[in-house]
């Protein structure tokens, strides 16, 4: 578990083993981290993991594929679009099935809204990691959450439901956009990013953050390949790599937005990363509800029977990039209407991979530090 | 002071006031707390409790925590567990004694007062010290060690900074150094007072563990730190101990650097104190909810190399013009 770049010296005092979670206030839910201490510098970190499965991907087996899009809401509970587009994108993917055009934009619409939503979750909760619950910490996640209640009160406006919103189905989309919705998307884009100069200004702005994140958690372009991570950790670390470019799907091949990346690879980075996302996700929720196409958003005939559709046989992988990085969904299928095996590729655990690489030399601070700025969702990495 | 304050029962029933005015303050300070930062982030507060503002929440947490189960973990050193919070919090209650609320009005008038009071304000730590050791909890036990490597760095400059009103005063009297302040506030001489006053805020921070300096108490690492162990009355007895130390560092730099009950007239002495420490209060609450949290290193650099030597050059600067007045 151990190696990575930090030379771990080996010191006759003995060490102290501390078990940090799975309760604990910072670990973002229920991971568990095993930090081998001398003194406060972290020597040797094994993150535990499986607090929260939930066996989604054995219960995929027993559903039918017209009724599994909401149960992979609940993996990654920041961002639950992602994983339901996902999804669809592969079951579309098998079983050639079309989508109409408006749909594909509508699509990536709610995804972005919710990629700023979970950013803001993130944004907050790396506050009070940083400032801590009885501290600017608090006040910052507040100032995120109001801003991030507005976006949740729209989509439940669009969606009927805050949070699950179950807006892909296989074959389109829920529900249409009207004119007073695009309204209301305008002026909540126009809110949120007045509001990003006053995070800046608690987050990333004070000296204090600054000390705190920089040179912290350093992820070397070699180490992040390496290991595998994905999403704002990868692109932090000076890899241009973002699904909606790289593998365009639903309406991004179409649509004009900036990849972010830094090259530090530190804690400030990722901090940086995701800062600049929110902007570009605000600004494409604009071009977006611009350049709406016309048209249907659900081409199939309506289901009588939900448990009737079948793909073909075969093997199928689809992915997006949710607000965590890769997210990608392989379905085996056997040709009937449930799937044979279904293997979900989470970016959190795959970003969780680099925990025993980076904590080592850092102080105990360093490890919350860390941890925010990997921006960990329990539920996509149990699943 | 008359003959009967001098006997037993004198002595005990000033105790009893400091002891009742002290804790009812500290009690609305959490209110006053939770008020003020509710309004920086957007909220309203404790409401429901007792009719205009939840004037009454600072009570129902008090009966609450009085009802809680009090546990002591079997591996702990139950001496020292059950000794920790006295510790803090009778040094911290101590301090009031000294503080000149008038004219030679203050319950305990000794020369040597400004002393007493910054040594009773250091003493909470024994208390900190001896929860983190005793409670055998890992978390705990980081936290006395990360408390002992602060009060190290930061008891220096604050007793440096605290001894600039000394030496302009020429007293270690409270009240002498109150009465110095007749015409100008220690904080309005140029240069020195400020920055006396601020090592000592920085310094205060860092002892009354509030944000950005709440190194020790940093509950997103340690989760409750010192008191992780502590429920019922003993964790009620740590929070109070917490604000009443903050309350008498409010006090503290009320009386050494603004005058004290010094003011306009119009309003008696003591008020005038009180809303001193008041408005101090509020200005640490509000660098309490504005930043983040120092790393332990970071920190304590800065005690070593900046705040040591600028205390030391301040201390320079205060003597040569006091010998030159």
């Amino acid at each position: 578990m151990s190696g990575g770049p930090i030379e771990v010296v080996e010191r006759d005092f003995g060490e102290l083993a501390l078990n940090m979670g799975p309760q604990h206030p910072s670990t973002h839910g229920v991971l568990r981290l095993i930090l081998h201490l001398s003194g406060e510098t972290v020597i040797k970190a094994i993150p535990v993991i499986g607090y929260l499965h939930r066996g989604v991907e054995k219960l995929s087996e027993h559903l039918a594929y017209d009724q599994l899009a909401p149960v992979y809401e609940r993996d990654d509970y920041l961002a639950p679009t992602a994983n339901s587009n996902a999804y669809v994108l592969a079951v579309e993917k098998l079983g050639g099935i079309a989508v109409p055009r408006r749909a594909q934009w509508l699509r990536a619409f709610v995804s972005e809204w919710q990629r700023v939503s979970s950013h803001l979750v993130w944004l907050g909760t790396l506050g009070l990691d940083l400032g801590g619950a009885l501290g600017g910490g608090t006040t910052l996640y507040m100032y995120c959450f109001r801003e991030r209640e507005k976006i949740l009160d729209f989509l439940e406006e669009l969606t009927g439901t805050r949070y699950h919103t179950n807006y892909n189905l296989v074959g389109g989309a829920r529900y249409d956009l009207d004119a007073a919705m695009v309204a209301k998307s305008n002026a909540l884009a126009a809110s949120v990013g007045a509001a990003l100069p006053e995070f800046w200004s608690m987050s990333g702005g004070n000296p204090i953050f600054q000390e705190r994140t920089r040179n912290v958690g350093v992820i070397s372009k070699d180490l992040a390949m390496g290991v595998g991570v994905t999403g704002p950790t990868l692109r932090a670390s000076g890899i241009n790599y973002d699904v909606r470019k790289a593998a365009p799907y639903d309406a991004y091949g179409e649509l004009p937005f900036e990849v972010i990346t830094r090259t530090a690879g530190d804690a400030e980075a990722r901090f940086q990363v995701r800062m600049d996302e929110i902007a570009v996700s605000l600004k494409l929720v604009r071009t977006i509800v611009e350049g709406l196409p016309t048209g249907p958003i659900f081409a199939r005939k309506p289901l009588k029977n939900p448990k009737a559709t079948k793909l073909p046989k075969g093997e199928v992988y689809a992915a997006v990039e949710s607000p965590r990085g890769e997210l990608g969904f392989h379905i085996v299928s056997d040709g009937s209407a449930k799937p044979y095996r279904l293997k979900i590729n989470a970016p959190s655990f795959k970003n969780l991979q680099i925990v025993p690489h980076i904590l080592p030399g850092g102080l105990v601070a360093d490890v919350v530090a860390i941890l925010g700025s990997l921006d960990p969702v329990l539920g996509d990495v149990d699943r | 002071m008359s003959a009967f304050f001098t006997g037993w029962l004198g002595a005990a029933v000033l105790s009893g006031i400091v002891i009742g005015v002290a804790m009812t303050c500290v009690a609305y300070m959490t209110w006053l707390e939770r008020k003020f930062v509710a309004r920086m982030q957007n909220r309203i507060g404790p409401y429901e409790v007792g009719y205009p503002h939840g004037w009454l929440q600072p009570m129902a947490d008090v009966a609450k925590l009085l009802v809680k189960e009090d546990t002591t973990p079997r591996a702990a050193d139950k001496l020292l567990f059950n000794l920790g919070p006295i510790l803090v919090v009778v040094p911290a209650l101590v301090g009031f004694a000294f503080l000149p609320v008038g004219r030679d009005l203050a319950i305990v008038d000794h020369p040597y007062s400004f002393l007493f009071f910054t040594a009773f304000a250091s003493l909470t730590l024994l208390g900190v010290f001896a929860a983190g050791w005793s409670s055998n909890n890992k978390y705990a036990l980081l936290s006395a060690l990360r408390m002992v490597a602060m009060a190290a760095s930061y008891e220096i400059p604050l007793i440096l900074s605290l001894l600039i009103p000394a030496l302009l005063t020429g007293s270690f009297q409270l009240t002498a150094v109150v009465e110095a302040q007749r015409g100008l506030w220690f904080i309005g001489y140029p240069v020195i007072g400020q920055l006396a006053f601020g090592i000592f805020l920085l310094c205060a921070l860092a002892e009354g563990n509030k944000s950005p300096l709440d190194i020790l108490d940093a509950e997103s690492e340690l989760v409750a730190a010192y008191n992780v162990e502590y429920s019922g009355i003993k964790f009620a007895l740590f929070y109070a101990g917490e604000y009443a130390h903050t309350l008498a560092i409010c006090g503290l730099a009320a009386t050494v650097f603004f005058g004290g009950y010094l003011g306009p007239a119009f309003l008696p002495g003591f008020v005038w104190l009180i809303l001193k420490c008041v408005v101090l209060f509020l200005i640490i609450l509000w660098i309490r909810w504005s930043l983040m949290r120092m790393r332990i290193d970071q920190a304590i650099r800065i005690m070593w190399m900046f705040l040591l030597p600028a205390s030391l050059v301040n201390l320079l600067l205060t003597a040569y013009w006091v010998v030159g007045r």
